[in-house]
């Protein structure tokens, strides 16, 4: 084909910056997105942790006075809003990023600039909501923001604290559409020949499920979000009731979102463990299917259980009785996980590596929020439990003691893939412990402060309660989380640094990111792998004999690369990687322009982050298929 | 070898004594003292009711948590890595124990959704030959209104062994009415009417507190509930219609600043707050006719007395976060007044 070749404007060119800050601006390499994701997310934990101290410090003692009431609110509300949509959701979006390429034998996402842009948009969506604590406050209507406190006039101090709320979760939001699409894609077409939807590693089914959850979840919220900045800046009245508006339907729309959240949050989580277990008990996971379809099943029984965070609103007994019974059986596909984990490891040869560590920590933490679950299910007492300590500890149970237990034995799993060394076991062990203790001291006694009827979000309580002692023990045991958290950091970067220097394949893994580099090179395989078994690295490492153990193959696991493509690897094997980009960056900024443009009233500031975002979509257009000097 | 040391563990002194110490602590949590909130010390019928399925519910999850995490340790001590079992057998699954451990549970929740249905309907019924009371939420205190015209704030009086319906509304946003001893919470919303049934069977105080965030001041919204023989109600009730004392001398001063005191910004106390029996009508604040027969004020946060009361009327704001109740900038001379005149309204 003949073409005219016009050269192009130099602001269209793509940037070609291999180290440095601006590689790493304009990257959009997956494995990259994913530690940019997983490092801010983690500056969102520090900042969602410190938060956390200082709750627990004006906790510590009846009558509590470090902080005022009105900045408690503050900062349980930022707490909430940041330990879920700024730690826990962009954790699990790290992993996605990173691993679902290098597990299904693909060399990128399916979109790898759209995949730049839900990282940048996470980032500035995040930005833009702590830069309310420089502008007047943060946002103190609850994570759960409910109306009518949230839009009415002046049932809160501060003029825009809740629409950093509202606009930031509507930032965030994009971000997570953006990368559900994005991720779905790359699962459903990108796997490598052979790999049947059937023979996907746990974890992708987990990260499928999950992303199929994002997709539907996130535009309600954007609904409700939208409702919320319209009443709050337009006078619109959906949720006022004294317009005939509704607050009930914020509540809805909210935990229609809320509940498919939850498990957002935790199926990435199930999927890490699902991962590791097998591979330090040297057995395959038991019961491959059940455990993929009981997260399916729990994926869409998580539409309809919505309203039992809404038991004591006045429903009617119909309804509460219907949302009782849902919730009860939503435990039945979650039980069946917890029993196929611990048959995957019972008749194995169990290592105790941290990565394990963590996922029994996870097993063990888990059954005690899912039991705390079902007792939330029987109404007649959840109009006692609602609202208590004792809900603060069910999720504490499921979202720490489950996903972000889950999350730290991905980090300690995979961290010798990503960096090529392997983290300290002695310092990976101390972690698991203090955390371990921390935790449960921590989050344990919420149990019985719930049941001793303490509720939640008091910014301080009254002695004589018999709330004392157990606020105690909570405030110290958040402390040697703290504490737990220090020695991680610690490990990881000493391991960065000078950790052993790891093989390709340091745990015996059985999937496909094993049988590359530690760490990879930019285009993962330097062939793509074909694909005959469930856990296909394995299968050619093992064979098994009569008795069904395996026993080793003599030239499996070599590998996958010889000398020869070492060689040609370092001219990239001529293999074609998608050229970096700044545009999604520049649309990504535009978002938080828009929004400020509307928290200031200003059509000007709007229409100038409007047309950043445009300037950055075109350009994203505009801008050649590859860099030019190929 | 490995069972021996199982065994051995098992045995050891060391870890019975570890499982008598964590036994210990979760009984003492249990036991340890009632608390004025404690709902597993339930005294009233509907929140014994709700107790008994918690009861049956916690020893169920109590016997699944001792077998599943019993199973775990048992896996971890049994199958720890060892040159023996280093070629474990690669068992990928077993249908019928997969349909086993969906169904057992199953089973075990279709028993408690049993037990637990009957109750939502028979807690959600209109019970026979109950005492109406309005209760309206406001940020930060409670409003109730008896069908006999009583108004009064934050203390709920009731005869025993009688069901009160609660009509639950709203002046202002969300807030959650909640006896712990006496039945669960029940939402009251700004829109709506919610109903919340309450009954003691015997006479006392029960401690109260808001379960739904509200604001500034969500903590310190909390209600008493004194339960009487009906006798006793029936004259508490006489007392509340009676008009506040009105030709008091030692108070007129208080009085007449109540009445027709204008403050900074010329607020007066009578544009919010009513005292029957006088020109003071106002409905925004906490109705004041029989202020002094209560024992605590301003959502329960304080005790009825002379120096808690003035230091209120100093700064309210100052003293509880967010209240509406502005800084009326008043002399020594006039907070001495006007809490003279307030505690004459028995």
């Amino acid at each position: 084909m003949a073409t005219v070749t016009t050269p192009t404007p130099w602001f269209l060119r793509r940037p070609r910056a291999k180290n440095g800050l601006w590689s790493w601006v304009t990257t959009v390499d997956h494995k990259r997105i994913g530690i940019l994701y997983g490092y801010t997310a983690f500056v969102f934990f520090i900042l969602g942790g410190l938060e956390a101290l200082l709750i627990r410090m004006q906790l510590a003692t009846p009558d509590g006075d470090l902080v005022s009431a009105d900045l408690y609110n503050q900062l349980f509300t930022t707490h909430g809003v940041t330990m879920i949509f700024l730690v826990v959701m962009p954790m699990g979006a790290a992993f996605f990023n990173y691993f679902i390429p290098l597990q299904i034998g693909a060399r990128d996402v399916a979109f790898p600039r759209l995949n730049s842009l839900s990282y940048w948009v996470f980032l500035f969506g995040g930005l833009f909501i702590y830069s309310s604590w420089l502008f007047g406050g943060a946002p103190d209507g609850g994570w759960f923001g409910y109306a009518p406190l949230t839009v009415g006039g002046d049932f809160l101090p501060g003029d825009h604290r809740i629409d950093y709320y509202a606009l930031g979760l509507q930032i965030l939001g994009v971000a997570s559409i953006v990368a559900s699409v994005n991720f779905i894609v790359t699962i459903l077409n990108m796997r490598a020949p052979g790999m049947k939807l059937l023979k996907m590693p746990v974890f992708i089914w987990m990260s499928l499920v999950t992303n199929f959850l994002l997709l539907f979840a996130m535009p309600i919220i954007a609904v409700a979000l939208f409702f919320m900045t319209f009443d709050r800046t337009f006078d619109a009245l959906f949720y006022t009731p004294a317009g005939g508006g509704d607050p009930i339907l914020w509540q809805h729309l909210f935990w229609l979102f809320g509940h498919p959240e939850v498990y957002i949050l935790i199926l990435p989580a199930m999927g890490i463990v699902s991962e590791i277990l097998p591979v330090f008990s040297r057995k395959p996971l038991f019961g491959y299917s059940f455990v993929v379809f009981s997260g399916a099943a729990i994926g869409f029984m998580g539409w309809g259980v919505w309203a039992h965070h809404m038991f004591a609103d006045g429903l009617g007994p119909a309804a509460n009785a219907a949302f009782a019974v849902s919730t009860m059986f939503i435990a039945v596909p979650t039980g069946v996980k917890i029993f196929n984990w611990l048959a995957t490891m019972a008749g194995g040869s169990l290592r105790f590596k941290t990565p394990m560590l963590f996922s029994i920590g996870f097993i063990a933490m888990f059954i005690i929020g899912g039991l705390s679950g079902v007792t939330h299910a029987v109404v007649p007492h959840d109009y006692q439990q609602t609202d208590t300590y004792y809900v603060v500890a069910h999720f504490h149970y499921v979202l720490f003691g489950g996903a972000l237990l889950g999350l730290f034995g991905g980090l300690y799993y995979w961290f010798p893939k990503i960096y090529g060394r392997m983290m300290d076991e002695r310092l990976g062990r101390t972690h698991f412990w203090l955390m371990m203790i921390g935790f449960n001291m921590a989050f344990g006694p919420f149990h019985i402060l719930g049941l001793k009827g303490m509720p939640r979000r008091y910014y301080t309580y009254p002695s004589g309660m018999g709330w004392e002692l157990w606020n105690m023990i909570s405030t110290v045991g958040a402390f040697i989380i703290a504490l737990s958290v220090l020695v991680f950091m610690h490990n990881w970067r000493k391991s960065k640094k000078n950790g052993e220097i790891a093989s390709a394949d340091p745990w015996d893994g059985r999937t496909l990111e094993w049988t590359i580099p530690s760490p990879p090179p930019e285009y993962n395989f330097a062939e793509i792998p074909t694909v005959t078994e469930r856990d296909d690295f394995w299968h050619r490492k093992y064979k098994e004999d009569k008795r069904g153990r395996p026993i080793p193959v003599p030239t499996g696991g070599a590998e996958m690369h010889s000398e020869a493509s070492e060689a040609e690897a370092e001219e990239g094997h001529g293999i074609h990687m998608p050229s970096p980009s700044y545009f999604p960056l520049i649309a990504a900024l535009g978002m938080p322009i828009m929004a400020y443009g509307v928290i200031l009233n200003s059509w000007f500031i709007g229409a100038v982050g409007a047309i950043v975002c445009l300037a950055g979509f075109y350009g994203w257009v505009l801008e050649p298929a590859t860099d030019e000097s190929h | 070898m490995d069972r021996l040391r199982f065994r051995a563990l098992t045995n050891s002194k060391y870890l019975r004594r570890v499982v008598a110490l964590a036994s210990m602590l979760v009984l003492s949590a249990c036991i340890s003292a009632d608390g004025p909130a404690n709902y597993l010390y339930p005294e009233g019928p509907r929140a014994i009711q709700s107790d008994r399925l918690w009861d049956i519910t916690f020893a169920i999850a109590a016997v699944i948590f001792f077998v599943v995490e019993g199973a775990l340790i048992f896996i971890i001590l049994r199958y720890r890595a060892n040159k023996a079992n280093a070629q474990p057998k690669q068992l990928h699954g077993h249908t019928r124990l997969e349909l086993l451990w969906t169904a057992i549970p199953a089973l075990i929740l279709t028993g408690i959704a049993f037990m637990t249905v009957p109750v939502i309907f028979d807690q959600a019924r209109e019970p026979e030959g109950a005492l109406k009371v309005q209760v309206i939420g406001h940020q930060w205190w409670w409003e109730y209104k008896y069908d006999n015209g009583v108004v009064t704030a934050n203390e709920l009086h009731v005869p025993i062994n009688r069901p009160v319906l609660l009509e639950l509304r709203s002046a202002d946003v969300i807030h959650s009415y909640w006896i712990p001893k006496l039945a669960g919470k029940q939402d009251l919303v700004p829109g709506r009417i919610n109903h919340l049934t309450i009954e003691a069977t015997e006479p006392g105080e029960y401690y109260g507190q808001c379960a739904e965030y509200c604001g500034l001041s969500h903590a310190n919204m909390r209600a008493r509930v004194f339960a009487h023989e009906p006798a006793d109600y029936e004259r508490w009730v006489a007392e509340q219609r009676a008009p506040a004392a009105a030709d008091n001398a030692a108070v007129a001063e208080g009085r007449e600043l109540f009445l027709n005191g204008r403050f900074a910004g010329g607020q007066q106390c009578v544009s919010c707050h009513a005292v029957g029996g006088t020109a003071a009508a106002g409905v925004i604040g906490p109705n004041l006719t029989h202020f002094a027969s209560r024992t605590g004020f301003a959502g329960e946060m304080f005790e009825m007395n002379e120096e808690n009361l003035k230091a209120w009327l100093r700064d309210p704001p100052a003293r509880k976060p967010g209240s509406k109740m502005p800084d009326l900038n008043l002399t020594e001379e006039q907070i001495n007044d006007l809490s003279a005149y307030l505690l004459s309204l028995e």
